[in-house]
């Protein structure tokens, strides 16, 4: 409708208008989401499965992502590396034609070539398969650790603010001791004692970000509960539960994101960190980490390509990250608004 | 029921603040009665403890500093401040609703208008979504707004104060309340706007049978919509008229009178505005026996010592003043 266009500018859009004027921003949210469409595309991209094939006269689509009934008969799946369309058949790979556990003992420790762009690691697996499989480890340990921590933040900090007081003294402690320890090597005793799985990461990082945001929330709360609207709400009735989380909480959510998308960046690294010391993703899952980790033990034998790339991909990865971050904070930032 | 039965009774009410300077006595005995269908005005400068009896009859009292620390709030014969937290709910926004003096800053700017109108009919009625909404738009309509079933989708920074504050009152009414409780409805608006708000607030007390408990500072207002006036002074009701109309013909308390002496009037033509010397002395320390003494032009020997008396007058009025107290000591 016409006679809305000027007064229908929401927040949003201001934060849109204001964050594409930051370059480097913009480019971070492109890396990110080519990132994330890697992640998701990951079976098409690199993958010993074809996405189309003809076989025994008989044509599959995207059997890469579809398991079908005769070919697991057949034992196919397992074998689909090695099998080479015969006459009349036909396959169409991915670009990587390798799965990221594909392990081809003759070709281990190749630099890059044509036929594995990223060289391959010491059980002559890809590394190009490895990092596009390995970036859904390390969103996927980013976005859901730090989902945590949002949240545990959310809740204690809406608490602490709302109430004030008693409340707010004991979750403010809480908030100390969590800070006080040393974040990594709690995290590392943590995963060491629990099970080794990707879960565990994430509950270990994610239990363990959550004081800042926590204490983000609170400052915008002990604001918020003051605010008349605040006080409307309660006037008509309404249980401080539904108060705090679906009419406070919304306004709070500037600054969270913010900072929850630096947060995101320090999971990853932290993810890497675990996984490069061993107690990361547990294998044969392909993690970023995990392959700078082999590299450990191949020092010196000039193996640069297991040590680049994926330093490259966590370094992009984390900056772009960063980068949305810096631009975010200050699209949101209204003094500095233009 | 009939209407001499007050649906809202506030006797003696007491709320302090503790604060680093000392006890504040914001409210301090405070007594009326509010009659359906009636509105009463509650009168004062700022800073007299209108809005914190305000608040205090729905318990919005911020705790702490806050504290109720005595008295008693009925309605309808139902004790509000024993009542639990759950069963204050039920009558907050459902019985007894209220309307803030910003209307700006009384909408929650993340939510379009309409989310915040059927959240409160879902939650009192517990109405499905496509009724709330229905019902919604036809109390948009109801208090004047245009196009309602367009502007229920917009959010609060694209109204203007006048729309948000009718909005205001349909979020108020939108449970069919018995009492509504009005902060300084119109402070914060145009002139014009004020009078259509007023306007529109009596013509739905008339439909409703609404009790309205008006806080206000402007004499004006009272004149235009009140059937009942308290003045309230340092805490205290100083004088109370159960007619408006002769509380404006003879202001009996010093007070009062330096009130509306202090209205610009067409009739005096152009003379320097009257004022009450002085401020309203801070609710940490108020001054011994009458609360108004040191400001009063007729401050008798005994105002220092001992603090007026209620006098009752004709039909239920009544002055807390020594100038008109029958036994002087």
């Amino acid at each position: 409708m016409n006679k809305k266009t000027n007064t229908e500018q929401g927040y949003w859009r201001l934060v849109w208008r204001q964050f594409r004027r930051n370059r480097l921003s913009v480019v971070g949210l492109l890396i990110l989401g080519l990132l994330t469409l890697v992640a998701v595309a990951a079976p098409f991209l690199a993958n010993d499965v074809p996405v189309y094939m003809v076989k025994g006269g008989k044509s599959y689509w995207f059997p890469n992502v579809i398991s079908y009934q005769e070919l697991e008969a057949a034992n196919f799946y397992s074998t689909a590396m090695r099998w080479t369309p015969g006459e009349g058949e036909y396959a169409l790979r991915p670009p990587i034609p390798f799965s990221p556990r594909n392990q081809m003992l003759l070709d281990n420790k190749r630099g890059p070539s044509a036929k594995h762009w990223l060289g391959t690691d010491d059980r002559g697996r890809s590394v190009a398969a490895r990092i596009v499989w390995g970036s859904r480890i390390s969103l996927s340990v980013g976005f859901i650790a730090e989902g945590i921590s949002v949240l545990v933040g959310i809740f204690l900090g809406a608490l602490a603010g709302y109430y004030g007081g008693r409340t707010d003294a004991l979750i403010m402690r809480l908030i100390e001791v969590v800070m006080c320890f040393p974040a990594f090597f709690l995290i590392l005793a943590l995963v060491a004692l629990l099970p080794p799985s990707i879960f565990t990461v994430m509950f270990a990082l994610g239990l363990l970000g959550w004081p800042g945001i926590a204490r983000l929330v609170r400052g915008e709360f002990l604001k918020l509960r003051e605010s008349q609207f605040a006080l409307a709400a309660k006037a008509s009735g309404l249980g401080d539960a539904r108060i705090i989380f679906r009419h406070l909480a919304p306004n709070a959510m500037a600054p969270v994101l913010v900072s929850a998308t630096f947060g995101v960046a320090g999971a990853i690294l932290t993810e890497s960190a675990l996984s490069f010391l061993g107690f990361g993703v547990p294998p044969p899952t392909a993690s970023w980490g995990e392959l700078l980790s082999q590299s450990q033990h191949l020092v010196g034998s000039g193996i640069w390509w297991l040590v680049v790339f994926p330093g490259l991909a966590i370094f992009a990865t984390v900056t772009a990250f960063n980068l949305v971050g810096e631009g975010l904070r200050d699209a949101m930032d209204p003094r500095l608004r233009q | 029921m009939s209407t001499n039965t007050p649906l809202l009774r506030v006797r003696d009410l007491r709320t302090q603040f503790h604060t680093d300077q000392g006890v504040a006595l914001a409210v301090d005995g405070v007594s009326f009665d509010l009659k359906a269908g009636k509105t009463l005005a509650l009168v004062g400068e700022s800073g007299c403890g209108k809005s914190v009896t305000a608040m205090s009859i729905l318990r919005l009292i911020p705790s702490p500093p806050g504290k109720i620390a005595g008295g008693t709030i009925e309605f309808e014969g139902r004790d509000l401040l024993g009542a639990s937290d759950q069963d204050l709910r039920k009558v907050r926004g459902n019985d007894i609703s209220m309307i803030f003096q910003e209307p700006m800053t009384s909408m929650n700017p993340v939510f379009r208008v309409g989310n915040q109108l059927t959240d409160v009919i879902r939650l009192h009625r517990g109405s499905s979504k496509a009724d709330a909404r229905r019902e919604a738009i036809a109390l948009l309509a109801q208090v004047g707004i245009p196009a309602p079933e367009e502007r229920i989708d917009d959010y609060p920074h694209q109204m203007s104060g006048g729309m948000l504050q009718r909005i205001m009152i349909a979020m108020a009414l939108s449970c069919q309340p018995k009492v509504l409780i009005a902060d300084e409805p119109t402070t914060a608006l145009d002139v014009t706007i004020q009078a259509q708000i007023l306007e529109l607030l009596k013509s739905l007390q008339v439909s409703k049978g609404l009790a309205i408990l008006l806080i206000t500072h402007d004499l004006g207002v009272v004149e235009e919509v009140s059937d009942e006036v308290a003045v309230m002074y340092a805490g205290k009701i100083i004088e109370y008229s159960a007619r408006t109309s002769s509380l404006l013909e003879t202001p009996r308390h010093p007070y009062t009178q330096g009130l509306y002496a202090s209205l610009p009037s067409m009739q005096r033509g152009r003379t320097r505005l009257h004022t009450i010397p002085g401020s309203v002395p801070a609710a940490t320390q108020f001054p011994s026996g009458c609360r108004f003494h040191p400001r009063c032009p007729h401050a008798l020997p005994v105002c220092k010592e001992t603090a007026p008396p209620w006098t009752p007058l004709e039909n239920g009025s009544g002055v807390a003043c020594w100038l008109h107290a029958e036994a002087k000591p």
